[in-house]
């Protein structure tokens, strides 16, 4: 998966596998595969959408990343460096340029902290602010940014709205001015119309600083609208990588298509095929053989149990993983 | 439209806080027909879920309170309604499915006693007759092995699963009248299409009224017949749900309909979403007049001034709005 330009971002066999413990010495019972082999690019300025149901390993996947958790096996190649082999003094470096946004507002922001403080907190770390007056400036500039006032740095988070705290995180990671911010479910917990409001500030900003994103989201529509390029997980593996409008418009995975006619469009006059799978995603302690997806798959054939597809180019920058489909 | 099933007349229900009255629901009619789908649709905090635990009266009190307005189940006002009463209403004539299949569910009692208690307080069936009924339930929402899992516990349940479990539970009385708060929120987009598929099948089998409360207009658009727009406290908007969408009145459901980003083709490319500015106002203090005002492109002074009231602007269509 080559794009022209060298990536910003490659993922290469990113793994994660987290342990069960149980018994007396505390032995290893049973292994989660969260997340199983993942790869792929992010071009600079770019925005790469990740989407899946709960449990896919979308947020794991993002934050193996970011070493927020620990990859169990893989590479993370960020200009030039792999991630996964540095140490800590380097990884804090290297967080100035990879930021992260997380889902629950109310619940990523120090609730004894004011809004100058959190924002402010990464430009003391990283000695980007010498004076206090010019710390204070700076704060005032990012709330801005982001569309607040600048008083509102003396206040709580608990006086925010749910929009205006996402705008609180999101300027809290535009601080350090990153090169990346990972965007894990921005704007799941907000309301439709905050949603649009915040969405249209990403992109704003996405323009502003060129930033590059890699956006969670289990929303399909949010994930189209905003990307350039979309991974689709199942199981803790990459099942298809398509340019967005390509995906959309055809899809190649079994799951892909499931997936995309589950969406409720919201308009009565459009009347689809739906198609419903049966079942729920198994468990990820023992993910069935051969294609994870086969136990759901309405097209599903015998090898499909045995055989693990990879992940191959069907068309130009279309990369699907399934033996049936190409 | 055909005889009215339920009908809500200038329903308020507020409640008592330490900063004062907090006026969740401010005066809203609305009629549920026999067999029809009703939408209420808002976001969070419009009103929409108080106005349906009302309907149940399963809003305690106090902190809450009926401050005015009727609740007409086929003829017969549930506000002064003896609690004892109101019992033999619940779950046989009206029934309500939850948001969170976790949390509506007793933990420790296996899900066939749940569905069987209901059996044998409303229909006085026996144990064995009850668990059996149970079990019929389960196969109808289609849960596998129903025979085996009637005796397994909700945490051994998928999300999913347990939302089954909760429609099982609420159809076991055959209520005339499903109240669906918000039965796919918390669901993945493949389980929530299983569910409303499931929720049609269902209506279709039972010819039970449905009140689907829900702030995604993709659910309203594919389920509904009429919907109900409501915004902090008030209905803003109420249509059929072709004419809703095909010709919004109301400039907070134009709103909500254009800043949905949609899968299908129409907001290729990357065209901006159109964004409402501002948040929903306080209950505490609602400012006066029309209540979206201060986020409105097209508010005036009298918008400001008095409270617009709901009128026809075509059949079956009508809209709070002066303009």
């Amino acid at each position: 998966m080559n794009t022209q330009t060298a990536p910003l971002l490659s993922a290469r066999g990113l793994t994660k596998h987290f342990a069960i413990k149980g018994g007396i010495f505390a032995r290893e019972v049973h292994r989660i595969h969260a997340v199983d082999g993942v790869s792929f690019d992010i071009a600079a300025g770019e925005t790469l959408g990740l989407v899946g149901e709960s449990g896919c390993g979308k947020s794991t996947t993002g934050r193996c990343i970011l070493r927020l958790i620990e990859p169990s096996s893989g590479e993370v190649w960020f200009q030039g460096r792999d991630v996964t082999k540095l140490d800590a003094d380097a990884l804090r470096g290297l967080r100035r340029d990879m930021q992260i946004i997380f889902q629950d507002p109310f619940a990523s922001l120090n609730p004894r902290h004011t809004v100058g403080g959190i924002i402010g907190e990464a430009l003391i770390i990283h000695g980007l602010s010498r004076t206090r007056a010019e710390l204070d400036d700076r704060v005032v500039q990012l709330l801005e940014t982001v569309g607040l006032q600048p008083d509102h740095r003396h206040r709580f988070p608990h006086e925010f709205s749910g929009g205006q705290r996402q705008r609180i995180g999101i300027a809290r990671a535009l601080a350090v001015e990153p090169k990346l911010i990972i965007c894990d479910e921005p704007v799941s917990a907000l309301d439709v119309s905050i949603q649009a409001q915040v969405i249209n500030l990403l992109e704003d900003l996405q323009e502003k600083f060129g930033l590059t994103y890699l956006f969670i989201a289990h929303d399909l529509s949010v994930v189209e609208h905003i990307s350039d390029r979309v991974a689709v997980m199942y199981l803790g593996r990459v099942v298809e990588i398509a340019p967005s409008r390509e995906l959309y418009d055809n899809p190649r995975h079994p799951y892909t298509e499931a997936l995309l006619s589950a969406v409720p469009i919201p308009d009565p006059l459009v009347k689809r095929k739906r198609i419903v799978l049966q079942g729920d995603v198994p468990n990820p302690i023992r993910p069935p053989t051969g294609c994870r997806f086969h136990t759901r798959c309405p097209i599903a054939e015998a090898r499909c149990s045995q055989e693990v597809p990879e992940l191959e180019q069907s068309s130009d920058g279309h990369w699907v993983a399934c033996h049936l489909r190409r | 439209m055909t005889e009215a099933l339920l009908e809500i007349k200038d329903l308020k229900t507020w409640f008592k806080t330490d900063d004062g009255m907090v006026r969740a629901v401010d005066g809203v009619s609305m009629t549920i027909a026999r067999g029809e789908t009703l939408a209420v649709v808002g976001e969070s905090g419009c009103g929409k879920t108080v106005t349906a635990r009302s309907v149940l009266k399963l809003i305690d009190m106090p902190p809450g309170r009926f401050e005015a307005g009727q609740i007409v189940w086929r003829g017969r006002d549930l506000i002064p309604l003896p609690a004892a009463d109101m019992d033999k209403i619940r779950a046989r004539e009206i029934a309500m499915v939850f948001q969170e299949p976790m949390t509506s569910l007793n933990p420790v009692y296996t899900v066939g006693d749940q569905i069987a208690e209901s059996l044998r307080t409303h229909h006085g069936l026996s144990r064995k007759e009850s668990i059996d009924g149970a079990v019929e339930m389960l196969k109808l929402v289609q849960i596998p092995n129903a025979e085996r899992r009637v005796h397994d516990y909700p945490h051994q349940f998928s999300g999913g699963m347990r939302q089954r479990v909760v429609i099982a539970i609420a159809l076991a009385c055959k209520p005339q009248l499903l109240i669906a708060d918000e039965p796919t929120t918390a669901l993945d987009v493949t389980i929530q299409a299983q569910i409303l598929e499931l929720l049609g099948d269902m209506k279709a089998k039972f010819g039970m009224a449905i009140m689907l409360i829900t702030h995604a207009m993709g659910v309203v658009a594919e389920n509904a017949q009429r919907v109900v727009v409501m915004y902090a406290g008030k209905v803003v908007e109420e249509a059929p749900v072709e004419e809703l969408f095909g010709n919004p009145r109301h400039p907070y459901t134009q709103g909500l309909i254009r800043s949905i980003p949609r899968v299908d083709a129409r907001t290729r490319g990357h065209a901006r979403l159109e964004q409402i500015p501002g948040t929903v106002p306080s209950l505490l203090n609602p400012p006066a007049g029309c209540r979206f005002a201060n986020r409105c492109r097209f508010a005036t002074d009298p918008c400001r001034d008095s409270e617009p009231p709901l009128r026809q602007v075509a059949p079956n269509h009508k809209v709070a709005c002066i303009l």
